[in-house]
């Protein structure tokens, strides 16, 4: 029975995974670039950063805000005339991954901000007593000090990403999440369904164990 | 030779009383090579006072003028050079975390000129000897004690040979012996090197061993200021008398 599943199941399963590892890296990793430089943005321009101003601090952070208020499915079907002039095509894994990083980094700048915002003001304040200009302050001393907190925060994207392309399966972005909608949902697999969790369950403490380790490592506090 | 002249500081804090006024009409001089205390109780404003030296607060009106020139309204590349001669310490000693002591050292050279040299290294080694401190190199500052972070911070303050350097309450968070060792390093300092130092600090205990002038704040004003001998001998202002332990417990 357990072959006769394998044989059925193993490489649609296989496909799955690897195409939900795709989707989450690519995406959480754009998504990096752009929620770190919004992120900064937000923390230097912020009324007690290191350059205040107040009308760029204030649009910025509501744009990331109706980043952050779309609800995924809502942006998915929105971004599609976007999405198909940029990537091609509006399915598929590389269909679904400008939604993801558009969705994703606004979440990325916030949890940015947050992890520059833990940085020791005194730190921060001595490198700018030593002569350092902002660009330096932030590549040599805000963003390093931040560093383990950040590693942190891309566990929890990470996990958010592959919550955000189980829905993305709902429109037929392939995954592990379509897997699951397609066999366990509408064809009544309980096998698929429950392998398909057990494998997401599996790569979610996979990702935050790693990252922890990766935390840990690179914290000298 | 630095000169604070009629500098106010007002912070636009919105309360009922109004804004709330750090520092008024302050004027002192300080001369090369001087160790100057600027004493007072918490919240006397003597925090502010030194942050307008280096401009780490603007002062809402007044001038700081070094070596004659008025630097209050440097900024850019200007002013990151001028902070490079006016080097500063903290009571909480301000270095990264996440970099070694040695890279803490080499910070100032990196923020000079975007890179560390060979030689800037070198440089960094011979003040971590200096401060006693050369076997900790490649510590990280958690693994170091609070007065052993302190002289890092010094090491770090005398990369690029300043001038002044400001020293915000940079024994108040050590206990008696490390912030002995502290005193003595940063006396021994000004008089090999003749660099000034500007020592803020709550205890006239700081004052007493190491400065040689003191101007006593209270509430934003400078109340008295002299020679650490004659204001001790003589204490005007009520402040001072506080400051000196000379209050009657009873009244």
């Amino acid at each position: 029975m357990l072959n006769d599943f394998l044989a059925e199941f193993a490489p649609l399963l296989i496909q799955g995974t690897v195409d939900t590892l795709t989707m989450v890296f690519a995406s959480t990793a754009a998504a990096y670039v752009l929620g770190t430089v919004l992120g900064v943005v937000l923390h230097i321009t912020a009324p007690d950063g290191l350059r205040p101003a107040p009308v760029p601090n204030a649009v910025l952070g509501w744009v990331v805000n109706i980043g952050r208020s779309l609800p995924f499915i809502i942006l998915l079907i929105a971004l599609m005339p976007a999405t198909q002039a940029l990537v091609g095509t509006s399915t598929g894994v590389a269909g679904v991954i400008p939604p993801l990083v558009v969705a994703t980094a606004p979440f990325v700048a916030r949890m940015v901000e947050q992890s520059l915002a833990e940085v020791s003001r005194d730190a921060v304040e001595a490198a700018e007593a030593c002569g350092a200009s902002v660009p330096r302050i932030v590549f040599s001393a805000l963003l390093p000090e931040a560093l383990p907190s950040i590693v942190r925060g891309i566990a929890v994207t990470l996990i958010a990403v592959l919550g955000y392309t189980a829905i993305a399966g709902a429109v037929g972005a392939g995954g592990l999440g379509d897997i699951a909608i397609r066999y366990g949902y509408y064809r009544y697999e309980d096998g698929a369904m429950i392998v398909t969790v057990v494998l997401l369950i599996a790569l979610v403490q996979l990702i935050q164990s790693a990252c922890n380790l990766i935390a840990r490592k690179v914290d000298h506090r | 030779m630095i000169s604070i002249k009629h500098v106010h500081k007002t912070f636009a804090v919105t309360r009922a009383d109004g804004p709330v006024a750090a520092l008024s009409d302050i004027n002192i001089d300080i001369a090369d090579g001087d160790i100057f205390g600027i004493i007072g109780m918490s919240g006397a404003g003597k925090s502010t006072l030194v942050r307008t030296i280096n401009l780490l607060e603007r002062p809402t009106a007044g001038t700081i003028e070094f070596d004659g020139r008025d630097v209050t309204a440097l900024s850019g590349g200007e002013l990151r050079a001028y902070r490079r001669r006016v080097a500063m310490i903290f009571q909480n000693f301000g270095l990264l975390a996440q970099k070694t002591v040695l890279d803490n050292v080499c910070f100032p050279f990196l923020a000079a000129s975007g890179k560390v040299t060979a030689e800037n290294r070198a440089r960094a080694l011979e003040l971590l000897d200096r401060v006693g401190l050369a076997e900790k190199a490649q510590s990280y500052p958690g693994q170091l004690s609070g007065g052993q972070k302190q002289r890092v911070a010094i090491a770090r303050a005398l990369a690029c040979e300043p001038e002044v350097i400001l020293c915000d309450e940079a024994t108040s968070a050590l206990d008696p012996k490390s912030t002995n060792t502290i005193l003595k390093l940063l006396r021994d300092i000004n008089r090999e090197t003749g660099v000034t130092l500007v020592v803020i600090t709550h205890s006239m205990d700081v004052v007493e061993k190491i400065c040689n002038n003191v101007a006593v704040l209270e509430r934003g004003r400078v109340v008295e200021q002299g020679s650490v001998a004659k204001v001790f001998a003589n204490p005007q202002a009520e402040a001072t008398r506080v400051l000196l332990g000379k209050v009657d417990w009873d009244a």
